[in-house]
């Protein structure tokens, strides 16, 4: 299965969809000549693009869009905003190249702001998927959503193992007890697998949670996760403002008060993400490397972190 | 159009001229936008060319009136009341809370399509619904109402190319050419004639009208090529505070916030008794 395949399948079920794009055609090519007249490429347009989704999905038609993640999400924000978001219609937006997966095209193509925008929208649903795979599974319940939705596209395969998706609910690649609990939004998943294979090896107890998606959040996750563990660490190929570790930390300070009653100590939060900058452009795998986020380096920094605070490790 | 009709029209326009004034105190309204556009406004909702009405508010067949230029939207909910989409006593409820009766247009007024106010949205979510009507091969025209100001906008000529690429020949922009944007003249600031020809360059079929005529609004919106490939622009030349002589064309009359009394003089002078003389505040950017 592909995503274009997936799509083809959403659009025999449903006679009135439409399928959009800004001349983003990387993961629809072949489908202009499934669907005809129900392909419509608006040229390098992303606000008209919105716009225009909005008005078809104001007549009833189920729209699902295309663009560069960056541009959809930012040039096109306030009609994301305003047309789509404050009558809450049912668009969907697929941002293609999000967050690392912009690898060498430099910073005005790093959507890595997207999610913090896209969570900014009231009611509007943030997917974030690992993978090829993990998107392909979720994909026909985003699309089904009565709700407004960003998906953060990642048209990688992992090679990863996936259970089926349950909206609203993140994946536990590898459950607690724990020491360490990672959480995870995006396509650094592969990486912290290997991190806890590592850390794991050094004796060192490690659940990963797989979100899938920041709106809805998986909160019976997050509570899980600071039961289980003294560290909890969000990693996330985004600003690591406005996106998991910031919905996190928000998260566990509005849930302070209830976790210790139950007796649940709250965890030192640790951030992996790309902090407060744009990265350095260049291949993927090298700009993992640069940026010391393959899964050796997420595995130093985290027992870094653990040997500079004492308290994680308790 | 009959000289019955276009005698009914102008009387309705001059009652929503009234009613723009009458909310042009106690908080304000952008006064000067209003009063250009009411002619327009009227005859798109009340001519009877358009398939429109109060019972048809949610009638797939109707046509669609978009108002991109927002701020206009006192000479909308005049229109509307009158026409009886909702109870005239409703435009008391202007600026209240308890109400939807604002600065910009929103989908809790009966017959208002879609929410506007930040400039150069409507003629693609118009674009949209224009598309969708194509393709099911229904009728109906969609007509969006831009201001002048407006046009400086990029997604407006964006939308544009699109509507021209797409070939949607019932899609119609009806721009509000009262020369002025919020604070001076359009051609102050940023020129926008030739006007018709920028519009035929873009792939439209043009037609330009005095927009305060009522034989001329319906030559100008009449017998257009709807099955055509290109999309549709009319031009209607207004004046900005058109009917309220100490209003019109003042750089300083788009929004106003009359005391009661002056509002009393200033319809007095749309009936023709008196000349207003003011000395309330002046231009207040909103």
């Amino acid at each position: 299965m592909s995503y274009e395949k997936e799509l083809e399948k959403f659009c025999q079920k449903h006679p009135d969809a439409l399928v959009l794009t800004a001349e983003n055609r990387a993961l629809i090519r072949n489908l202009p000549g499934v669907l005809g007249s129900r392909f419509v490429d608006t040229g390098i347009t992303e606000q008209t693009m919105v716009g225009m989704a909005a008005g078809l999905a104001l007549q009833g038609r189920r729209v699902v869009c295309h663009a560069l993640a960056a541009f959809l999400t930012m040039r096109a924000f306030e009609f994301v905003r305003t047309d789509v978001g404050i009558p809450g219609l049912p668009v969907k937006f697929t941002g293609f190249i999000p967050g690392l997966l912009s690898d060498a095209n430099g910073a005005t193509h790093q959507a890595i702001e997207d999610m913090a925008l896209m969570l900014g929208i009231p009611g509007m649903e943030v997917y974030c998927p690992a993978d090829l795979e993990d998107m392909l599974l979720m994909c026909q319940a985003v699309w089904e959503s009565p709700k407004p939705a960003y998906l953060r596209a990642v048209h990688l395969s992992s090679g990863l193992q996936h259970k089926p998706y349950v909206p609203g609910l993140a994946e536990w690649m590898l459950e607690g007890p724990a020491d360490v609990v990672f959480l995870v939004a995006g396509m650094l998943l592969p990486e912290v697998m290997k991190a806890a294979s590592i850390l794991e090896k050094s004796g060192i107890r490690v659940a990963v949670a797989n979100m899938r998606s920041l709106r809805p959040l998986d909160e019976h996750a997050l509570r899980q996760a600071c039961t289980w563990g003294a560290l909890v660490v969000c990693v996330e190929d985004h600003f690591q403002r406005g996106g998991l570790t910031s919905l996190f930390k928000e998260w566990l300070a509005e849930n302070m008060g209830s976790l210790q009653a139950s007796g649940t100590s709250l965890p030192e939060v640790m951030s992996i993400s790309l902090g407060h900058s744009w990265f350095t452009p260049g291949l993927l795998a090298d700009v993992l490397r640069h940026h010391r986020l393959l899964g050796e380096d997420v595995a130093e920094r985290v027992l870094a972190w653990r040997k500079e605070r004492p308290m994680a490790e308790a | 159009m009959t000289p019955q009709k276009a005698i009914e029209l102008q009387k309705l326009a001059f009652k929503v001229r009234q009613h723009i004034l009458r909310l042009s105190t106690g908080g304000g309204c952008f006064t000067g936008a209003s009063l250009s556009c009411t002619d327009l406004i009227v005859y798109l909702y009340a001519s009877g060319d358009f398939n429109l009405g109060p019972e048809k508010v949610n009638d797939p067949s109707r046509d669609r009136i978009f108002l991109s230029k927002g701020h206009d939207v006192p000479a909308l909910y005049a229109t509307l009341a009158e026409l009886g989409y909702f109870p005239l006593e409703r435009l008391k409820n202007h600026l209240k809370t308890s109400d939807h009766i604002y600065w910009h247009p929103n989908t809790h007024v009966p017959g208002v399509e879609f929410h506007s106010g930040s400039l150069g949205h409507l003629p693609s979510v118009a674009l949209g619904v224009a598309l969708d009507l194509k393709l099911r091969g229904m009728p109906n025209r969609v007509v969006v109402v831009a201001g002048d100001g407006e046009l400086n906008e990029g997604s407006v000529w964006e939308t544009l190319l699109v509507a021209s690429a797409l070939k949607l020949g019932n899609y119609i922009l009806a721009v509000d050419r009262n020369w002025f944007q919020a604070n001076m003249r359009t051609e102050e600031l940023i020129p926008l004639e030739p006007l018709e020809e920028k519009f035929r360059a873009f792939g439209c079929q043009v037609r330009r009208v005095n927009g305060h005529d009522m034989y001329k609004l319906h030559h100008g919106f009449s017998n257009l090529d709807l099955q055509g490939t290109a999309p549709h622009v009319v031009i209607c030349d207004t004046l900005r505070g058109k009917g309220v002589k100490s209003l019109e064309e003042r750089a300083d009359r788009w929004f106003c916030n009359f005391s009661p009394a002056e509002v009393e003089k200033l319809v007095e002078e749309l009936h023709g008794q008196a000349d207003a003389h003011l000395s309330s505040e002046g231009l207040v950017v909103r």
